[in-house]
């Protein structure tokens, strides 16, 4: 996965011409998206308009219908799951996806341990692995999930679920991050400190997250993709996409300014008080 | 920010550590001294059947417990094993190979293995229903093939050997009952401490992960059918162990070790026990070797006062004997357990009671169905019933209303009393979080 990596590929992640149809439903309708190593996008649109299911096309949970995904240049569609997380994509998903009847610790040592080459190994005590565990340890840290390091996973609060869900996301040190709405369900002052959060752990990495609240893709992304009936009518920076005629046309511009507006003085508080 | 060696936590220094040494001291001592103080040699051949059993248990719950599959064909695995082990205890009688009897057991473990590795590839494939009713069938599948080659399973009267075979190693013939609990003693603690060191490793802690949400699994790298068959070849080779094992303890082995009914029996101790716990299959295999041997002594009805068994124990314990013991332990540690033991009482002493009442019924109606050429009375708890009078029945479930209603009436009051008592804890446990 390094040597994709290093060989130069153009595009951390690319789509080309993407299809998806459930039955003879078509959500995702020839989908195309380019995105560079180390940016960040958002990708925005009304409800329905697919959002979720490129993601899980890009994940491999679910196969595309026709049309290439790429990650570093290296076609993934038809990959399993497992295959793509270990050429380094990892991804969080809407409603939390943990190990339930697992501690915070173990949940999060779980999430190292393939990246570590691990793998199935059953001649090796986990207590041993350093790596693994300090890698787990960090990631808690960072988490600020500490002080509830030995407490099942089906016993969090609903904000450290999330942030645990995210900790799952990024502990394996995958150079490609899918974020689906991160801070759903949240209040705002919880989303806030989730977004420092999120732009904390995934620093230096490709970001790709579905958001509905633009405080939150505003303060995330450098760049936007819209999203419209399965297809990207629009991925260019926050400015620009505003000023985009179809993404008005389709995509409710007034709200965007709006929201746009009062996610800047977010951002600015924000600022002033680091 | 990076942590020096020094200042690591150090995960395998926890205080827990200390006890757990204890802990295998004890079992290791409770392994060696049982023999000394139950000598019997109907005890003898209790404990004999209870080391096996343990092992058979544990390997059934790495599938049950540890990786939420629900298996109903595991004594497919042990009875396959315990085929192979007699037959290699043949070919040692014969002189065709040479092999210590002590190592036999070995030879168990490769078929629980070998059959675990053929068959599992199918059965993991799938998890939670899918894999159960896949389990079912290859039940059922190699239950008929025990039919149809009785070159191999021995037909009707199965399979019989000899253990003692060969010069005796260091005076150890296995002739004597005794020297063959000793080697299902040590068979039994390697691998209870080889199934144990499993839930340490990565492969075990993903077996769990698997468990929980196989999805997320797959997207942190791992390939679930490849956790799931690898957990299933490491049953299967246990089960061999203890399949190989009791071939050598019993010295015959007929079809009914790969049936149904056994993989059943398997399913409902362990589940006794409890799966959620490591020692829960332990206790469990203890059980089930009482109930099959002492039980069914006792009273012709005794499926049936385990199914009834199984039944309370489904609603009101689903953990298990194991997570009763360790919700008490907790409760215990906070010092809040005194107050319960009343309740304890009259819990148990309601039940006792139901139990007498219900009882008397059941061995009415087993005694009217079987034993009518008997006459109509019978012996029950020191009294005597007349299964035709009125007055039997009468007291019978008077006794079982009485119970039922007082034993409500004890269960209400403890479960508002336990409530209290776990409220009190997480307070307990909330302050000494913030305390930290």
């Amino acid at each position: 996965m390094k040597a994709a990596a290093a060989g130069g590929a153009k595009f951390a992640v690319e789509l080309r011409d993407v299809r998806k149809s459930f039955g003879k439903t078509e959500i995702i309708r020839g989908a195309n998206l380019a995105v560079h190593p180390g940016e960040r996008v958002a990708i925005i649109g009304p409800n329905g308009a697919g959002k979720s299911t490129l993601f899980n096309l890009i994940s491999g949970r679910f196969g595309s219908s026709s049309g290439d995904i790429l990650l570093h240049g290296q076609k993934i569609d038809g990959l399993k799951p497992y295959e793509i997380t270990r050429l380094g994509l990892a991804r969080s998903f809407q409603v939390s996806n943990l190990f339930t009847r697992l501690s915070v610790f173990e949940n999060l040592r779980c999430a190292v341990l393939w990246s570590l080459g691990y793998k199935y190994a059953f001649w090796k005590f986990l207590a041993d692995l350093h790596d693994a565990n300090d890698r787990a340890e960090e990631v808690m840290e960072m988490l600020k999930l500490e002080k509830r390091r030995d407490v099942l996973a089906m016993n969090l609060t609903y904000a450290e679920q999330r942030a645990l869900e995210i900790g799952i996301t990024i502990a394996g040190g995958a150079g490609v991050i899918l974020l689906d709405e991160p801070t759903a369900g949240m209040s705002r002052s919880e989303t806030a400190r989730f977004v420092n959060l999120i732009r904390e752990v995934t620093a230096g990495k490709t970001l790709l997250t579905v958001e509905h609240d633009m405080g939150v893709v505003f303060g995330l992304a450098d760049k936007i993709a819209v999203l419209v009936y399965g297809e990207v009518i629009a991925f260019d920076t926050p400015e620009r996409v505003r000023a985009n005629e179809r993404v008005q046309e389709a995509y409710l511009g007034s709200v965007l300014a709006d929201q746009q507006a009062e996610a800047g003085q977010a951002a600015h508080g924000r600022a002033a008080g680091h | 920010m990076r942590r020096t060696p020094e200042t690591r936590p150090h995960y395998h220094f926890k205080p827990w550590n200390v006890g757990r040494w204890v802990l295998w001291g004890l079992f290791a001592l409770v392994l060696a001294v049982a023999p000394l103080l139950w000598s019997s040699g109907f005890a003898l051949t209790m404990l004999s059947q209870m080391g096996i059993a343990i092992i058979a248990c544990l390997a059934y719950n790495i599938l049950l417990g540890q990786g939420g599959m629900l298996s109903f064909g595991h004594a497919v695995y042990t009875g396959l094993g315990s085929f192979l082990a007699i037959h290699t205890l043949n070919m040692v009688a014969d002189g065709r190979l040479s092999l210590p009897v002590s190592l036999v057991p070995l030879a168990g473990a490769a078929g629980g293995l070998f059959f675990a590795a053929l068959l599992g590839y199918v059965t993991t494939k799938k998890a939670g229903t899918t894999f159960a009713m896949i389990t079912l069938g290859i039940g059922e599948l190699v239950w008929s093939m025990s039919l149809m080659i009785p070159e191999f399973f021995g037909g009707e009267g199965g399979i019989s050997g000899n253990r003692v075979v060969g010069a005796p190693v260091l005076g150890i013939s296995f002739g004597p009952q005794l020297q063959v609990y000793y080697l299902i003693a040590v068979y039994c603690f390697i691998s209870t401490a080889l199934m144990f060191a499993l839930t340490r490793t990565p492969l075990g802690r993903m077996l769990n992960a698997v468990r929980d949400n196989p999805e997320r699994v797959e997207f942190v790298g791992y390939n679930t059918q490849r956790v799931r068959y690898i957990a299933f070849m490491i049953s299967g080779l246990f089960s061999g162990v203890a399949g190989g094992l009791a071939a050598i303890n019993f010295e015959l082995v007929t079809a009914e070790v790969v049936g149904a009914g056994r993989s059943g029996a398997y399913l409902l101790f362990v589940f006794l026990g409890g799966a959620t716990f490591f020692f829960g299959p332990i206790i469990g295999a203890v059980l089930m070797v009482v109930a099959l041997v002492l039980l069914s002594e006792l009273t012709q009805a005794w499926l049936l006062y385990l199914g009834l068994i199984f039944v309370f124990m489904v609603m009101y314990a689903p953990g298990g004997i194991s997570s009763l013991i360790m919700m008490n332990l907790r409760v215990a540690a906070f010092g809040k357990l005194r107050p319960l033991l009343g309740s304890y009482l009259a819990l148990a002493g309601t039940a006792a009671t139901i139990l007498v009442g219900a009882g008397a019924m059941i061995e009415m109606v087993y005694h009217l169905q079987l034993n009518e050429a008997l006459g109509p009375e019978l012996r029950f708890m020191g009294t005597t019933l007349n299964a035709h009078g009125f007055d039997s029945w009468f007291g019978a479930v008077f006794v079982l209303v009485v119970g039922v209603g007082l034993f409500e009436l004890a269960r209400r009051q403890f479960t508002r009393q336990w409530g209290v008592t776990q409220e009190e804890i997480e307070r307990e446990i909330k302050r000494r979080e913030a305390a930290i």
